[in-house]
Parts: C-alpha cells; structure tokens; sequence
C-alpha cells in the first residue's frame, strides 16, 4: 500500500483529446507544491508526464464513458485514499464541471477561480481577483479540505521534476447518468504563440479592425512584439477570431506586462478582463473612448497608418 | 415539455460593481440591478423552442432576495410562462453549496424535463452551479454549449471546452447550460409586459423546501479578506501627428516592452 504524506495536495490534471497533459498542468503542481506535497491525478493517457512537472506521486485512473462523471468518479476515489488537505483543479470548462459535481457529492465547499494559495496560521486559503480585478478577496473553507479551482496562467510556482511513483487508481463507478461525448475534435492552437491566458504581452484588437482580413495586423504586431493574440467581445461577435481570445468579463482575464488595445473602445466589460495589466497601450481614433482612462500611453489617431508605422519602426530597430 | 430556466439577478455590468468591504458581499444598493444577459439568452432558447412546440411551458426559477422580483419579472414579460422565486432571510450571503442545494430542491419540488441555466453569472462567476445541481439530482449535464437541439426525448448540442470542441447529447431529463455564443434574447413587447403581470408566480421558502439554512455541519465557504484595489490612473495621452507609430515605438523600447 502506497503511503502519502500528511501535507498531500491532490491536483487533478486535465488531459487533451490526443492523451497529453494540458497547459494548465504545470502551474497547478507548482501551487501545490507552494503549499504541500503535490500528488497529482491523471485519469486516461498521460500520467507519464506528471512526475516532470513534480508530481511527487501519480495516480492513474482508466477513463470510463461519458462527459464528467467518470472523472468525478476518479476524483472521489482518489480524495478516500489519500486524504488530502487540497484537491486543486483547474478553472477550466471541464475543471469546473468536476469541481461542481465533486463538491456536491462530497458535501465540500468549493473556492472558484483561485488565483493564489497560500497556507497561514488557521490552515490554506485561495486567494481571487473579482469583479474584474476590483477587489482583492480570500477565502477558506469552516472544515475539511480545501476545494479550489485555479485561474489558468494565474500562477507562476513550478515545482522541480521529480522521478514519480506511478500508483494505479481502483475506481468504483458511480453510475450516476452521465451525457455522451459522440464525437470530439482537439481544438488547434497555433503554436508559435504565446498562449493568451499566461501570455507577458497581449495584442488585442476590436471592431475598429472592421474585417476579419484586417484583423491580420493585429496578428503582425502581436508576433512583431511576442505576443499573445486577444480580442473584444465586438471582434468575437463579428467572426474576426474565436470566442476563445475574448478578453473581458465573459471571456479570459489577463495580466500581462504589456497590453495593447487596438481599435477597442474599453467598454467596462472589456476592462474588467484587463485592467490588471501592468503597462496599457490603447490607439483609438476616438479621444473620448474610455479605454484611454486607463491606459498609460494612449494614442488618438487611425490604427490603419498607426500599426504599420509601429511595425517598421520595430523592424527597423532590430535589422 | 416542461423546461426550466434558472436566472438571476446581477449587479448592472455597465454601471461600477460595489462589494462591502466589511461583509464581502455585494452591495446591491450601489449598482442598478438587471437580469443576467446570460440568463436571458437561456430564456431565449426556451421561448424559441416553445415557439415551435405548443405543449411547451417554460418556467424561471430564482433564489434572490425579495426585491429581485420586478427584476425577475421580465423573463414573463419575453414569454416565459410562470415564475418560482426562492426568498428567504437565511439565504443572504449563502456559499454555492447552500446555493446548489436550495435551487435542487426547487427543481425537484417543481418538476421538469429539462433544465436550462447560463454558463457563468457575470458576478459570481463562478460555473460550478450547473454541474452541483446535475449532481444532486443525478442528471446529465451538457455543459457550456454554444449550440443546443431540445428533443422531445433528447437534448443534444455544441460544446467547446479549453481543449476541444465536442457533440454530446443526453436523453431527458437533463441539464444543459449554454454560453454568450447563442443568440441575444427577444425584447418583452408591451403586451408581454402587460400579460407578465397576471401570470402565475410562486415564492418558497426554505421551510417550504425542507431546508436549513443555518446548518453548519457540512463544511462552508467563508470570505476571510477583503481589499479594493485602487483605481487605475490614466497616463500620457498623444493626437497622432504622422509620427505615433515611431513614439510608440520609442515608448515600447524605453519600457523595454519591445
Ligand atoms: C454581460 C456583458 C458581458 C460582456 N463581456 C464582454 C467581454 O468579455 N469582453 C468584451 O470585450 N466585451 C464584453 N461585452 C461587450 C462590451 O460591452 C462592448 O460591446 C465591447 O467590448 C465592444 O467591443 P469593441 O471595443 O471592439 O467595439 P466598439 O465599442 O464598437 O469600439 C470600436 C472602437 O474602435 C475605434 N475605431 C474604429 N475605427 C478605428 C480606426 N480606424 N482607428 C482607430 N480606432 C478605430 C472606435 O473609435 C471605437 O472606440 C460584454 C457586454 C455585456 C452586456
């Protein structure tokens, strides 16, 4: 019988289509690691790959049919054996799906889109940024461990690769009804980008593009700069880019080093998403535009013949 | 059919979002209330199902406090059919478990084929509810989907999660929660708004759902802090000369941002 520690932080690892571990993994065993000893959860292909993010201990549940379920059922299996004083997940579409049913089923409380953990003298406490980064708030639970899911790209803890003890999980099927998956395709993400939730630079472009084609020139500047691509909820509805790059309240939150906003007017929607961001650029041909009331550089004037002008002028510094 | 859609009443997005910094909780005097957009988009795809199909009856479902009931209101005046609004004192500032377990014992009170819920409120944020609700009442969920077919028997759609795009379906009951993808809700007409004010409405209390609100054997989530961040200042502001790609460039470089 595998033995675990005391201080044991279970971390769930959500994996992709094609059985890798996905991106969010590493920063969820480096919180772990901040705070206890990391063991992490891989329910399907790709438990190999945890012990190089520092996953000290490896669980490994077979997937079973069906959306959710079978993995709640891994989770609860795993929380019976080793007992620990953290279950991290991340706050993702299928990490909160988990969560949910698994705080429900444990009867736990669960603390949503942690951006930090930290452990003081009453025990671990998940820290979060709300109402668009407004308000600074932590919470705990009254008893039992603690249930978080963690804001991906939130945290930069990486714990040091370990060589893992690799321990099969036994799970005993719930047989709660589940939806079925019938079919499933990997969503494609461009790789020579940097990923926009964790981006340090993010170029973001809005209606004031008018046309998907030129949307292009946000996409230039952002590969000019090294950045991640985003974009306002308007450039979404209009099919400039998928949902996925949305930056605001209903879309990812982001807090680069560098933002730049790019033909957006700054709805407060949008701002919530961003305003956290260390250094604000916005080029709007409106001057009452709100996005300038918080920008610390802000230029009035058409994008059309600013980005271009932008674009040489950083060429020519590095030819 | 009968489907249900849970809604709620937020804090206006548009106007400043106020928390009480000793509470933690948010401070509904502060901002204008409005229902959440997503909560109407999920009306939305009731209605327009209920459109097409007669013996449909879409009811709304709401824990808020009292006050939210004009708010609540509007969802009978798009169409929706009869309301169920939860209130109760012991209900103020409840954690999403207390939360789950009220809006379960609603749907469980009322009955349904299917449930409808947004994915995320735009306060909370949270997006755990739908999946505690499926749980407690043992149903699939579809979450998340950005394109939904209800079926007589069957309810089926689009979902996009962080890693892949997806067809699921699950026969019913079930619950779905659906994102900002699917349409914008109808307006309420006046007559809809006129009609909402006779249609049937019932409140429930905890007692009526054989609740304890106060009970703290299970475990709680608790705010433990709370601090404002202080406003962004605006900084430079430029009216472009010919030359703002090359200051921004210069302004880039300074920063070592480029
Ligand atoms: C509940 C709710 C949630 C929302 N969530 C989000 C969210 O997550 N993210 C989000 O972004 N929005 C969100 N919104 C929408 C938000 O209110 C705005 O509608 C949206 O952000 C506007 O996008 P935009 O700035 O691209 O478009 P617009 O507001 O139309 O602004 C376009 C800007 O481009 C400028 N422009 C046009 N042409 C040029 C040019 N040639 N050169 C320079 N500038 C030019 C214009 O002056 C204008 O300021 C939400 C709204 C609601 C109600």
């Amino acid at each position: 019988m595998p033995t675990f520690a005391n201080d044991t932080i279970l971390v769930l690892l959500d994996t992709t289509p094609d059985g890798q571990l996905a991106a969010s993994s590493a920063a969820l065993v480096g919180a772990a690691s901040q705070v206890g000893t990391p063991v992490a959860l891989v329910v399907g292909e790709g438990a190999d790959g945890a012990g190089a993010l520092g996953a000290v201990q490896v669980l490994h549940a077979s997937a079973g049919d069906g959306l959710t379920v079978p993995i709640v059922d891994a989770v609860a299996a795993a929380v019976e054996l080793v007992q620990p004083e953290a279950i991290l997940i991340s706050n993702s579409i299928d990490g909160r799906d988990v969560a949910g049913r698994l705080a429900a089923r444990l009867g736990l409380s669960v603390a949503v889109d942690a951006v930090d953990i930290n452990r003081d003298d009453q025990g671990l406490v998940a820290h979060h940024s709300v109402y668009g980064g407004a308000y600074n708030t932590q919470s705990a639970t009254t008893f039992g461990p603690l249930l978080a899911t963690l804001r991906q790209g939130s945290i930069e803890a990486r714990a040091a690769a370990v060589e893992a003890e690799i321990i099969p999980l036994e799970v005993t099927r719930s047989g709660t009804r589940a939806a079925m998956v019938e079919s499933i395709e990997p969503v494609v993400v461009s790789s020579k980008r940097p990923e926009l939730r964790s981006a340090a630079r993010v170029v973001s472009g809005g209606r004031g593009l008018g046309s998907a084609e030129n949307f292009a020139l946000v996409e230039s500047l952002a590969d000019a700069l090294g950045a991640a691509v985003g974009a306002s909820r308007a450039a979404v509805d209009a099919g400039y880019v998928p949902h996925a790059l949305q930056v605001g309240q209903t879309g990812v939150s982001v807090s680069p080093q560098l933002y730049v906003a790019v033909g957006i007017s700054g709805a407060i929607q949008h701002r919530a998403g961003m305003q956290t961001a260390k250094t604000i650029v916005a080029i709007n041909k409106d001057p009452d535009a709100p996005i300038f009331e918080v920008a610390d550089f802000g230029i009035v004037g058409d994008l059309f013949t600013i980005v271009p002008q932008l674009l040489e002028a950083l060429e020519a510094k590095k030819g | 059919m009968k489907i249900l859609v849970l809604v709620k009443e937020v804090p206006d997005t548009w106007g400043d979002r106020v928390l009480n910094l000793e509470t933690g909780l948010a401070d509904r005097a502060a901002s204008e209330a409005v229902l959440d957009e997503i909560g109407e988009r999920a009306i939305e795809v009731a209605l327009s199902y209920a459109d097409e199909h007669d013996d449909t009856e879409v009811v709304l479902l709401s824990m808020a406090p009292e006050s939210a009931a004009a708010t609540i209101r509007k969802g009978l005046a798009m169409g929706a059919g009869s309301a169920v609004h939860v209130v109760d004192e012991a209900l103020h500032g409840a954690d999403l478990s207390l939360t789950s377990e009220v809006l379960a014992a609603a749907l469980r009170k009322s009955g349904f084929d299917l449930v409808i819920t947004g994915n995320q409120s735009t306060d909370g944020v949270a997006g755990v509810l739908p999946a505690m609700i499926a749980e407690r009442l043992g149903l699939p969920q579809l979450t998340a989907l950005t394109e939904v077919t209800i079926e007589a028997e069957r309810v089926s759609g689009r979902r996009v999660t962080d890693v892949a795009t997806m067809q699921v379906s699950a026969p019913l009951p079930a619950l779905v929660s659906i994102t900002e993808a699917l349409p914008d809700a109808r307006f309420p007409n006046f007559k809809g708004i006129m009609a909402a004010k006779k249609k049937p409405w019932e409140t429930w209390s905890l007692a009526d759902l054989g609740i304890d609100g106060e009970h703290m054997g299970v475990p709680r989530s608790i705010m433990t802090s709370i601090a404002e961040r202080p406003p962004r200042q605006a900084g430079q502001k430029i009216v472009d000369e010919g030359d703002a790609g090359q200051k921004l460039a210069d302004f880039l470089r300074e920063n070592r941002l480029a």
